[in-house]
């Protein structure tokens, strides 16, 4: 089956580990993965700031970049949950697009779905050793389903001893362009996040969107946590635990 | 009530800077309403209640389809039982048929159960001025009426106070010793409550629901004064707006399974008080006089447009619950009467776009709200319309919008794009430095104010996916 990788411009720009490791499970799961180089980013920042014609813009652009292939496949819930979730209803009022945006939303998965629901990946590449805990990121939670898939495939590595966190489905306070907005409010929300991680006694923190990556690692850093890392679900299973190529 | 809603960002910072409001909140948001309600549910069975979801949905939206012709109804049923029905479009026509409502029948104390519309309205200090007094009797309305406070949560409304500033509060305007202990604290509340009760002409309430088919207000309540309320007083005042209404008894039944859950994860609230007319000729008890108010203040502008959805709402606050903004701000931090999800919607539907900037944005759009709301209210989807029609309006800041535009035009330009987050991606790890950690950003410092930002790893995933496949070409 032929997948198109959709990387997300967070994990271009700030952790391509993620996108590498996302590329090698994919294969290990016997996919013929597609890498279209033009993709740039899913619209989410517009969509959400009430810039529906920039969102729909590059909306278009990624129904064209993937509509060859079988499925899409992206290591975040919230770019998949766009395009699964948002793109119908971001194109409502035009029946060609919408049509096109409801094919492309029904064969978009988000990452460790697939590699459960779809392509089962069968032996997990990684290693790793030590106790982690999963945070639910909202949007692959609440949009896409996720929340079984990621642990169950992390089950399937040895060294790995799962804690859950008191409340793994809280939201980290990242929110997007609310992070920055109000960034005061958003760090004092990825603190209880932090706190939680603390007393779970977990000293990795795994999960599957960089935006919640970013806002946790960032917070748990300036409140001088060096020792807890915070990985991407993508990384942990692929084995290169954050380390680029 | 006053408008305070443009200061959402500042009130929120102070909001975080007080260590006791902090605390209070801490309490409220671990544990709390929202694990109530989760308990609830799983004892009604999760898909029990999805299907209950899906019938307190559609009994509001066939109320909101059917709207005038509801409320043509309740008002001859209930004129028929002897109540008398007003309407009024705005705060200002609220205040003034009450006052008049005083000035008919002579009334000079108002017992008052729990009444949003009477928030939107500010009708306490209204009454105060003609020299009728307004006492809240909801425990918790009574603690922020001594505290000079609106309330910061729908039906917890002084969920921001601790025990401490409670004693303190009823210490210094009871004039007794300062007690700590809580069912101590609640006699003394009791006791203060009764007299007024005994000696009051006027009893003020809101009404969860109208029921078109008879005519009927009914009170969702836990504490038993809003039975007093509209039974002791020889007049009482129902005030509620007018999205209020449902058709039937039964649909009643099926709404107040939902309601109570969602609040406060009980299966039925303590007291379920339904109020019809004045008191009849047998009846042992109940108000001479009986009067509906029923208000707009922007309700119909919401019918048939896009906002039409939040008319549904049985405030149940669950969504603020369930809210990681409201649980870190608290509900004053919103500047008017509701506040968390459902208010972020309200207040700029109701006071204007322009007058609540801030309140649109200030939302993770987690969808914790969405998931728990009892009449499946889209709350994020709204709050992302109300950011389009900001935008569309030209309410939002130049820079904000030059930037999202900026991000887009590069975003469909896939070699501008690559070129510019190359260099992006090797400056900012350059930021980093040895920890790979920016401390200052040198744009959007909002983010760095109490966080570190993870530096990039320093090349573009596009880069390193051009090297991988030039070291093992792709079979395709």
């Amino acid at each position: 089956m032929r997948v198109g990788l959709f990387v997300t411009c967070l994990v271009d720009l700030f952790r391509p580990s993620v996108g590498l490791a996302a590329l090698e499970l994919l294969e290990a799961a016997g996919c013929e993965v597609i890498v279209p180089t033009t993709q740039t980013c899913c619209g989410q920042p517009g969509y959400n700031s009430g810039d529906r014609a920039s969102a729909r813009a590059l909306a278009q652009k990624v129904l064209n970049e993937f509509a060859d292939v079988d499925y899409v496949v992206a290591p975040s819930g919230s770019c998949s949950g766009m395009i699964r979730v948002h793109y119908p209803a971001l194109f409502r009022d035009d029946r060609a697009l919408a049509e096109r945006a409801g094919r492309l939303a029904a064969k978009t998965y988000e990452l460790t779905d697939f590699l459960v629901n779809q392509a089962p990946l069968r032996q997990v590449p990684g290693r790793f050793s030590g106790a982690v805990a999963y945070h639910d990121c909202c949007a692959g939670l609440r949009e896409m389903g996720v929340k079984a898939q990621p642990r169950a495939l992390l089950a399937k590595m040895a060294g790995i001893e799962m804690r859950e966190l008191a409340e793994c489905e809280q939201c980290c306070g990242f929110g997007g362009t609310f992070s920055i907005k109000f960034g005061d409010v958003s760090a004092a929300i990825a603190d209880r996040k932090c706190d939680d991680v603390k007393a779970s006694g977990a000293g990795t923190l795994v999960l599957g969107d960089l935006g919640c990556m970013l806002n946790i690692e960032g917070r748990m850093r300036r409140r001088g946590d060096t020792a807890t890392r915070v990985l991407h679900v993508a990384e942990v299973l692929a084995g290169d635990n954050g380390r680029v190529g | 009530m006053q408008v305070r809603s443009m200061h959402f960002k500042a009130r929120a910072g102070q909001a975080l800077a007080d260590r006791t409001l902090q605390s209070n909140l801490h309490k409220f948001g671990t544990g709390g309403l929202a694990a109530l309600r989760a308990k609830a549910v799983s004892e009604y069975g999760r898909d029990a209640f999805e299907a209950l979801r899906d019938a307190a949905k559609e009994i509001r939206d066939r109320g909101l389809a059917d709207l005038p012709a509801l409320l043509e109804r309740f008002e001859a049923e209930a004129t028929r039982r002897g109540a008398t029905v007003l309407w009024a479009q705005d705060g200002d026509e609220v205040r003034e048929l009450v006052l008049e409502i005083c000035r008919r029948h002579g009334l000079r104390k108002a017992v008052k159960s729990k009444s949003m519309l009477s928030e939107e309205a500010g009708l306490n200090d209204a009454l105060a001025a003609h020299g009728v007094e307004p006492i809240e009797t909801d425990l918790g309305e009574y603690i922020i009426q001594l505290a000079n406070e609106p309330p910061s949560h729908i039906i917890a409304p002084a969920v921001h106070k601790s025990k401490d500033e409670v004693s303190d509060l009823f210490a210094k305007f009871h004039g007794t010793e300062r007690k700590t202990d809580i069912p101590q604290l609640t006699r003394e509340a009791r006791e203060v409550l009764r007299r007024h009760f005994l000696s009051a002409d006027l009893g003020l309430s809101g009404a969860n629901f109208l029921i078109a088919e008879t005519g009927s207000g009914v009170i969702v309540t836990n504490e038993g004064n809003g039975r007093m309320v509209t039974t002791l007083p020889r007049v009482h005042v129902a005030i509620t707006g007018i999205e209020k209404v449902i058709p039937t008894l039964e649909d009643f039944a099926t709404l107040l399974r939902a309601l109570t859950r969602s609040a406060t994860g009980q299966p039925i609230s303590n007291y379920v008080s339904m109020f019809t007319g004045p008191k009849g000729r047998d009846d042992g008890d109940g108000p001479e006089h009986m009067y509906f108010i029923l208000v707009d203040n922007g309700r119909t502008g919401l019918v048939g447009g896009d906002m039409q959805e939040m008319l549904r709402c049985i405030r149940c606050g669950a969504c603020m619950n369930h809210c990681p903004v409201y649980k870190t701000v608290g509900g004053h931090s919103y500047g008017w009467v509701y506040p968390g999800p459902m208010g972020a919607i309200l207040t700029p539907s109701y006071v204007g776009l322009e007058n609540a900037l801030d309140l649109p944005h200030a939302a993770t759009l987690c969808n914790q709200c969405g998931v728990v709301c009892p009449v499946k209210i889209p709350l994020p989807d709204l709050l992302r319309t109300l950011r389009e029609k900001q935008v569309e309006r030209d309410l939002r800041p130049k820079g904000e919008r030059a930037g999202l535009r900026l991000w887009a035009w590069a975003a469909q330009r896939p070699r501008v794009y690559a070129l510019a987050t190359k260099v992006a991606v090797r400056y900012l790890r350059g930021l980093g430095g040895r920890r790979g950690m920016i401390s200052r950003l040198p744009f959007g410092n909002g983010w760095t104010l109490a966080r570190e930002m993870p530096a990039p790893q320093g090349r573009t995933f596009r880069e390193l996916y051009a090297a991988r496949r030039r070291r093992t070409p792709s079979p395709s």
